[in-house]
């Protein structure tokens, strides 16, 4: 049996900072993580690591987006993306980011909007 | 060329799916839920970010309980467009003065949509200004409710001080094939903005 639990700190903000290890923003490749930006495994989960970490290997086996995880974790954006940031630096998972409307330097993708739009037809 | 099937080129195996994001903007009360949630395959989600006005470089959390903060919320929704190409579509926040606090919000979307209702013209004001301001693409849906009077188009441009190239569609974003159709309309829009920009190069 577990000791008694002290009540949970309303804010949350104790939770993050554990899950975090007091970090408040991710760094270097994970810093351009977008709502809409696809979250893949590259690994299986392994047990013994962080719960949190486990559990966003576990759900992305499909590509999910950084958005419908950090719902289904509870996890806000910032907090979420500091553990993906973990992930990513040890080749454990792959972003893929959005596709703009514009790819610099390739100009207007009109490709991908008769896509977007064949794909909105068939609704 | 047609890449369907094959992953992207540059870019790293592993399925090959890829997304594409709308943003839904409009005043307070003006549908931007409701449409997410009428064109959604998925039940709507909510994904929040947790402000502080502590600074972007801060580093630690500790001690931000005495600082002011915020939560942002965004509700969203998701449609499969085909079998590796997936469209997010965000309803952004009411409070447009929180939107620049979370970074890059509107970066990397294809448009948005900005809802108005006709009954409140002056709610969806600062939505449209921010679109402007970010140079966020995008088309006016004229959210139709019961008691809505029909506004001849060119007043309501007027009213909104919109450049005549910004398309005005009437929705009722209950209804998913009415709420498919704005979106259809922004990507038209799109197109259009496209060949301007080919014929000026």
């Amino acid at each position: 049996m577990s000791a008694p639990r002290r009540p949970s700190d309303p804010s949350g903000l104790e939770r993050y900072y554990v899950l975090t290890g007091g970090r408040s923003g991710p760094g270097g490749s994970a810093s351009s993580l977008d709502v809409a930006t696809l979250i893949v495994s590259l690994t299986a989960p392994v047990t013994g690591t962080q719960h949190e970490h486990e559990e966003i290997l576990r759900r992305c086996r499909d590509p999910l987006s950084v958005a419908e995880l950090g719902a289904h974790l509870g996890l806000p954006f910032n907090i979420l993306a500091v553990l993906l940031a973990d992930l990513l630096e040890a080749g454990r998972v792959e972003a893929r980011d959005p596709i703009p409307a514009h790819d610099a330097g390739r100009g207007p993708d009109l490709a991908l909007l008769e896509e977007v739009l064949s794909g909105l037809q068939r609704l | 060329m047609d890449f369907k099937g094959f992953d992207h080129p540059g870019r790293p195996a592993a399925g090959g799916t890829r997304s594409v994001k709308v943003m839904i903007a409009g005043g307070f009360g003006t549908g931007k839920t409701t449409m997410v949630r009428s064109v959604s395959d998925i039940k709507p989600l909510t994904t929040e970010e947790t402000l502080t006005q502590a600074s972007a470089d801060v580093d630690h959390l500790i001690g931000v309980a005495d600082k002011t903060q915020t939560t942002v919320s965004l509700d969203f929704g998701k449609i499969s467009l085909n079998e590796s190409l997936m469209l997010y579509l965000f309803g952004t926040p009411g409070q447009e003065r929180f939107w620049f606090l979370w970074n890059g919000l509107f970066k990397g979307a294809l448009g948005a949509i900005v809802l108005v209702d006709t009954r409140r013209l002056a709610s969806s004001f600062r939505a449209i200004e921010e679109m402007e301001r970010l140079d966020v693409p995008f088309v006016i849906a004229l959210n139709v409710f019961p008691d809505s009077v029909n506004h001849p188009i060119d007043e309501i441009r007027d009213a909104l001080d919109l450049s005549p190239h910004t398309p005005i569609v009437a929705c009722d974003a209950r209804d998913r094939a009415s709420s498919r159709d704005v979106l259809v309309a922004l990507i038209h829009h799109l197109k259009e903005r496209s060949d301007v920009a080919l014929e000026t190069r």
